[in-house]
């Protein structure tokens, strides 16, 4: 099985620049640089299907394709290493082992764009990643990788890490580029995209640190082999799932991407822990919805898990077993996003400590009949939140309520938590 | 007053940013390591580095999780009370730590030596429960491991 991410990755430390060069990094820029258009580079990038890693899916290629080409004035890259969905540390494992691959992404990607200065914008708590990161671009810069005129094709690049002081909200794209201006990051109206007016107004392009990750080898050894790395035939690559919970061994995975969940958790992962069975799992990080025994077959791909009810998100994996109860799960995840609820818009402010409230009420033995009622309007109406945060949040509501019913009306009926919580 | 040397280096900051704002997680993290929090001279000093006012320093201050506007003790200790971690006891680590540092969460020893926060996921999923300490973060730990991690910080500080 061909990979790309952790191909060379030694198991307890980074990839130094002399292993990464010897292995062929900074071949695939020198390439472009010396033989291809910016188009050409973005075409590849179009035809190899790759779809955004940071949740969303979004074609990869195509995003980039919305940057007007004839506006005067600067336009940015944007690598969103805001990584802070709960169960995802894919981003962290990366960044920690290989970060010479998302420099050599980020330089592409920007001769593609024709950006001239991009931004790592890191989550807080990854001060290694930071550190891992700052020292390849230092290595970078003098080799030539980076600056101005690189490899003497005319195009200059400057890369710049924001490390961050912690909200999850900064993940969201605009509010991402408030956070990267020093304004208080609430999200932004869409439209203008970033696209078309990003940070501090001018078109940008923001993507994740995986997303940029697989640019080198796309371009290097072209669309179809990308393809072709996939599970399936309508997949596309690879993808990094990091398995957390009740699992015997939860490890950050480079796995072909439409690989069934089973597979990821049996084969990869060792199975369940000893003394555990398996009951119900998150796919893709905090916001999407439980996947449960009769799942175990879906392949682990964009549109396969939607079709399936949930979302491939960013393939952060939480497993749980027999013993938990998925009102209380239900609940920690619905406080998270309460708590981190950037206050901007009412439905989401107000709307998700009161859901926090109702799933208190039940896990406490104190919910009534009607509160399931009130649960599936509040998926319904959180829908019309600012961005994605509320919406996102009741992901593992729907979910809960859609696989879980009975196990929550048991909590109504007996006035406690059946699991004995 | 801070120290000549902090200023130049926060004044290096800021020059090299793009507008003088997009320092401000940057200078607001340098003000904090120098005072331990950041306390209304912190904001004050803050405003004139960036050209701003301190409304609109606070304004920015009271949004991130890692600047303190209050006092905080020479250890802070944040646990992860995210899915991940709470899967895998987090929620016993933290009472257990609560019970044995005699506070509860949120607050400070009387001693002004360890503050303890329950904090979202700290992006060490695969190590739950996890608990950060300044850069550093440990997971998994059980809760006589996090204790001992704790005193060995006390101490060393």
């Amino acid at each position: 099985m061909d990979t790309i991410l952790f191909k060379n990755n030694p198991p307890d430390r980074a990839v130094t620049f002399d292993e990464y060069l010897a292995d062929g990094g900074f071949q695939t820029l020198r390439k472009a640089l010396a033989g291809m258009s910016p188009n050409d580079v973005q075409q590849a990038v179009i035809d190899s299907g790759l779809r955004g890693r940071g949740g969303a899916g979004f074609p990869t290629g195509r995003k980039w394709s919305f940057v007007p080409r004839d506006l005067p004035g600067p336009r940015y890259l944007i690598c969103n290493s805001d990584e802070m969905e709960p169960g995802t540390y894919k981003d962290r494992v990366l960044l920690e082992h290989n970060p010479h691959l998302l420099v050599e992404g980020m330089a592409l990607t920007s001769f593609a764009l024709g950006v001239e200065r991009a931004f790592i914008f890191i989550r807080r708590g990854y001060e290694q990643a930071a550190l891992n990161l700052r020292s390849a671009i230092d290595f970078a810069h003098k080799a030539g990788f980076l600056g101005s005129d690189i490899c003497g094709s005319g195009f200059s690049l400057e890369l710049d890490v924001h490390l961050s002081a912690g909200r999850y909200i900064c993940g969201e794209e605009t509010a991402l580029m408030n956070a990267l201006e020093g304004i208080r990051a609430n999200p932004r109206v869409k439209p203008p995209f970033p696209a078309v007016k990003g940070l501090w107004g001018q078109p940008t392009v923001v993507n994740n640190v995986e997303t940029l990750a697989n640019i080198p080898a796309i371009v290097a050894h072209g669309p179809a082999w990308f393809k072709a790395l996939a599970a399936t035939p309508e997949g596309s690559g690879t993808k990094l799932f990091c398995v957390s919970g009740h699992v015997r061994n939860p490890i950050c995975l480079e796995l072909p991407i439409g690989i069934p969940l089973g597979e990821i958790i049996d084969t990869h992962c060792g199975g369940m822990r000893p003394g555990s069975s398996f009951k119900a799992c998150i796919p893709g990080g905090a916001s999407t919805p439980y996947f449960t025994k009769e799942h175990w077959a879906v392949a682990m791909d964009f549109d396969p898990v939607a079709k399936a009810g949930s979302r491939l998100g960013t393939g952060g994996v939480v497993v749980f077993d027999q013993t938990t109860c998925m009102v209380a799960a239900t609940l920690n995840l619905v406080r998270f996003f309460a708590r981190e609820s950037c206050g901007w818009c009412t439905p989401c402010r107000e709307g998700l400590p009161f859901v926090q409230h109702i799933l208190e009420r039940i896990e406490a033995g104190h919910g009534e009949a009607s509160d399931i009622d009130i649960l599936r309007e509040h998926v319904h109406m959180l829908n019309y939140a600012f961005c994605a945060l509320a919406p996102g949040a009741m992901g593992p509501v729907e979910g809960m309520l859609r696989l879980f019913e009975d196990e929550v009306r048991e909590h109504i009926t007996g006035g406690k938590c059946p699991l004995g919580n | 007053m801070i120290p000549t040397q902090l200023r130049q280096e926060l004044e290096q900051r800021v020059a090299k940013a793009i507008t003088p704002r997009e320092a401000a997680v940057d200078v607001m993290k340098g003000l904090q390591r120098h005072y331990g929090w950041l306390t209304d001279e912190a904001v004050a000093d803050a405003a004139l580095l960036l050209g701003l006012s301190p409304l609109q320093v606070e304004e920015l201050a009271t949004f991130y999780e890692m600047i303190y506007r209050r006092p905080v003790g020479r250890v802070v200790v944040h646990v992860c009370d995210s899915i991940s971690c709470w899967a895998m006891g987090g929620e016993t680590l933290l009472r257990h730590l609560e019970q044995r540092l005699g506070i509860a969460a949120g607050a400070t020893t009387a001693d002004n030596a360890v503050t303890l926060l329950p904090c979202c996921c700290l992006g060490n999923c695969g190590n739950g429960p996890a608990l950060m300490i300044g850069d550093r973060l440990f997971g998994p730990v059980s809760p006589e491991q996090a204790a001992a991690i704790i005193a060995g910080h006390r101490e060393s500080r």
